[in-house]
């Protein structure tokens, strides 16, 4: 939730950079690192990221889309899967389909994800995302 | 955005969290309250199910007595972290006059026990609580986890953890002169062992999970009452233990932890098998996130299938079920609990399953028993009420 003046001024680029930080044992996952900084492109399209595409993801480094979709929680959690996931023959461990695995908390900016419309939460410059599990033991 | 549910309504704070268990977008003050009030009823014994419906008469019953001195089954995890502040905290509070320490098992698993027990000593330093580690291997002659898995391999290793890990916390209790261990298990830890013991069929093991206290009952009568020189000798009663977290949600335990910024280790033990709990977890939280209630749901759920076997002509199996000349029925009878022949603690056969255990790694033919049919006894401590496995606040 950026402020209005921020939005604003963000608003050139085609990627936006945010703070995406693993606890309660997910940083297992990802390089063994509570903390990672990511520039995500600002637009998506959908299909892209549907389960039925066959086409293998687009390098990271691909060009960004100028305009489609605002990139979303859903989104997040495709492109988490896809370029920072360690082991990817293993997504279940992060993933059910199209969201999160059961069990893994999610909050954005601090906040409980379910308050901020989960899935569709349209990411704006300089969120933090943070994941947690619950799965691991005590 | 959401304004907090609990928040005076007219100037209501912004929420950070929905709870589970209501639905109800709290703020971080009224979570933080709510959250900590709600586990000191519980300890309080306010809305118990168990035992005010059947035979209570909705008597209240509290966990612990003043003066009691209580040890806190530390895993150096989430859980028994949280449990650690929580107890050091609502005993400040409320004045429950209880004398609190920490109690500690290294099973011996290099690489994974090692961090989250430096965990523990800071908490103890942060919480000022008295600590006590004992070790796989000063108590079971050198059988350490990782000498276990090198004898048994990986499957069916969890058996002998948790058997351990048991009798383990009940000698750490004995050599703290506790009366009273509290454990970390929460109220998804309890719904998954409610859901494993019915898909088991395993109904007496389904009373003993859904009661927030086990033990505590009169030791059997001793063979020889001049036998002082044991320390269970001694001891009027078995080591009581509780779980005050029962109607906790994990969800809300990791966000007070993080919250709290509270200082706990996760990581995920090398040999876990993830088994048949590893399937009940999973339902669980498949459950929880189509409709959060679900938990607590299948805890009262238990606790009714609990206390329905109480009642006469329920059983099946052509057993008559419990009877009483004066009402109509009694509960039925306890397992006859006796002294283990080799080391004197409490065990319903000659031999204590720590015991039998060990016998079988001492003599090379624990491969060949746990590739037959598992009886019950065997499943004991995978199956007992206290839950998950990788935990280690058992």
């Amino acid at each position: 939730m950026a402020t209005d003046s921020t939005t604003a001024a963000s608003e050139a680029g085609p990627m936006i950079s945010l703070t995406v930080e693993f606890g309660g044992g997910m940083e297992l996952l990802f390089h063994h690192q509570h903390s990672h900084n990511v520039q995500i492109p600002r637009f998506y399209d959908p299909p892209s990221i549907a389960p039925t595409s066959s086409s293998s993801p687009a390098p990271p480094t691909a060009p960004a889309p100028l305009q489609g979709k605002k990139s979303d929680i859903r989104y997040l959690i495709w492109w988490l899967r896809e370029y920072l996931l360690d082991d990817k023959n293993r997504p279940e461990l992060f993933s059910q389909g199209e969201t999160i695995r059961p069990g893994i908390l999610i909050l954005i900016n601090s906040t409980d994800w379910e308050l901020e419309g989960e899935l569709e939460y349209e990411l704006e410059e300089g969120d933090e995302c943070v994941f947690i599990s619950t799965l691991h033991g005590g | 955005m959401a304004p907090c549910a609990l928040c005076p309504a007219d100037n209501p704070a912004r929420a950070i969290l929905r709870r589970p268990k209501t639905l109800q977008p709290v703020c971080k003050q009224c979570f933080f309250d709510v959250f900590e009030t709600e586990i000191h009823n519980t300890i309080m014994g306010f809305g118990q199910a168990e035992g005010s419906s059947a035979d209570g008469k909705g008597k209240r019953k509290e966990l612990f007595r003043r003066g009691e001195k209580v040890a806190i089954g530390a895993s150096g995890g989430k859980d028994s972290t949280v449990l650690a502040h929580i107890m050091t905290l609502l005993n400040d509070r409320y004045d429950y006059g209880l004398d609190l320490c920490l109690l500690s098992i290294d099973e011996g698993i290099s690489g994974y026990r090692d961090a989250s027990l430096d965990t523990v000593k800071r908490n103890a330093v942060q919480y000022d609580l008295p600590l006590k580690i004992l070790s796989y291997h000063e108590l079971y002659g050198g059988w350490t986890m990782d000498r276990v898995v090198g004898e048994i391999g990986k499957k069916g290793n969890c058996t002998y953890c948790g058997v351990f890990r048991r009798q383990a916390l009940d000698r750490g209790a004995h050599l703290l002169t506790v009366d009273h261990v509290v454990t970390g298990h929460n109220a998804d830890d309890v719904a998954e062992t409610v859901l494993m013991n019915v898909l088991r069929g395993d109904i007496a093991r389904l009373e003993r999970c859904t009661a927030i206290t086990t033990g505590g009952d009169l030791p059997p009568e001793l063979d020889d009452p001049e036998d002082t020189k044991t320390l269970e000798g001694l001891l009027p009663r078995t080591i009581k233990r509780s779980k005050p977290f029962k109607y906790t949600y994990e969800k809300e335990i990791v966000m007070y932890a993080y919250f709290k910024k509270l200082d706990y280790h996760s990581t995920e033990c090398i040999y876990s098998p993830t088994a048949y709990r590893g399937h009940a977890r999973a339902l669980v939280k498949d459950l929880e996130s189509i409709r959060p209630s679900a938990i607590v749901d299948i805890i009262y759920s238990g606790e009714a299938m609990a206390s329905s076997i109480k009642l006469l002509g329920r059983r099946a199996g052509g057993d008559p079920g419990p009877t009483n000349e004066k009402k109509g029925y009694t509960r039925a009878p306890r397992n006859s609990q006796q002294k283990c022949t080799r080391c004197n603690s409490l065990s319903s056969q000659p031999l204590c399953q720590a015991c039998m255990l060990l016998e079988s790694l001492n003599k090379g033919v624990a491969k060949v028993e746990l590739g037959a049919e598992p009886s019950k006894e065997k499943l004991v401590g995978e199956a007992n009420g206290s839950g998950a496995m990788e935990k280690l606040a058992v």
